[in-house]
């Protein structure tokens, strides 16, 4: 246990993460509620996928850190992962056709 | 940050290719395998999304209990876990080995919960509702295709993390790796425990039986 292993540590303290974690713990009893209440599959999708992402970003922010590195690590990793996952959304129009277009049985 | 990277002239980005990320190659290597891997899961979790809207007859078979019940307790698991994860990291950024060691061991205990967790409930599911890969009492039987697939993955991925943290955590206490290794474990456990925060609201809530 050597004093000089001792490395500099930039932002979030111990309360931090703990209040982040409470706020994860929420939004997911949020999300539970949500699905045994009476509301339209597209809004429950539209509101569930929401609070998903944000609970996705608290947790790279804080638990991964992100927020304390540099920006050009965020510019260089993320912008393109998302461009990814959009452009593989416009297929899913495709799914919605289908069923209209299955021969009846 | 490492010592190393303090080390290196990082006054700006441009400045000639000099650790531009202020970050050491390990902790980057990790976010390029998290991003890649982010987008296999993409894949997997769209491959749900569209067998299910191709398919109005889509099942739900997840009763409130135990499947719900036990998939937010394995929520809980992997959120806990995370925190633990980050105190180990704090720990180790002090030098504190031992609080290191018990921190990592907490995730373990988390992310082992999560794996008995949720082998139990694909039990349930295989048992008493009566689906596998290939067939299913409802007869979509992309369903079990997709939701084995996915969950199938991510399981791997959590067993995969606590042999990880295993390897971590032995090393640890024995005095060898550093401050950058525990972070670097950390960052891929918050990507395992970051991926079911969309797994869980699209499978199991979107699919629960009212």
């Amino acid at each position: 246990m050597s004093t000089n292993e001792q490395v500099e540590h930039a932002g979030g303290t111990t309360i931090t993460f703990v209040k982040v974690w409470m706020v994860l713990l929420v939004l997911t009893g949020v999300e539970v509620l949500l699905a045994y209440e009476q509301v339209p599959t597209l809004i429950m999708l539209t509101i569930l996928v929401g609070l998903s992402i944000i609970k996705a970003a608290l947790i790279i922010a804080y638990f991964m850190h992100l927020k304390f590195e540099r920006l050009s690590l965020f510019l260089t990793l993320f912008p393109m992962l998302i461009f990814c996952i959009v452009l593989m959304l416009i297929f899913l129009g495709d799914a919605t056709r289908i069923p209209v277009m299955r021969p009846p049985v | 940050m490492s010592t190393q990277a303090s080390a290196i002239d990082t006054s700006s980005p441009w400045a000639g290719g000099q650790s531009p990320y202020a970050a050491n190659s390990k902790k980057f290597g990790m976010w390029l395998f998290i991003i890649s891997d982010s987008l296999t899961f993409s894949a997997l979790l769209f491959a749900y999304t569209y067998s299910r809207v191709a398919n109005p007859d889509w099942p739900k078979p997840f009763h409130f209990s135990p499947s719900i019940i036990f998939a937010s307790i394995m929520t809980f698991c992997l959120l806990s876990s995370s925190l633990t994860m980050v105190m180990a990291v704090e720990a180790m950024s002090h030098g504190d080995r031992k609080a290191a060691f018990k921190w990592i061991l907490g995730t373990m205990a988390g992310g082992a919960a999560f794996v008995v967790l949720h082998l139990s409930e694909w039990m349930n599911l295989i048992n008493n509702e009566g689906v596998t890969p290939a067939h299913n009492p409802w007869g979509v039987p992309l369903f079990g295709a997709t939701f084995f697939g996915l969950t199938g993955l991510h399981m791997t991925h959590v067993i995969i993390g606590l042999i990880y943290l295993a390897i971590i955590a032995q090393a640890v206490i024995r005095g060898k790796f550093k401050y950058e290794d525990v972070e670097v474990a950390g960052l891929y456990w918050h990507f395992v425990d970051l991926v079911w925060m969309f797994i869980f609201p699209l499978v199991y809530l979107m699919s629960a039986r009212i």
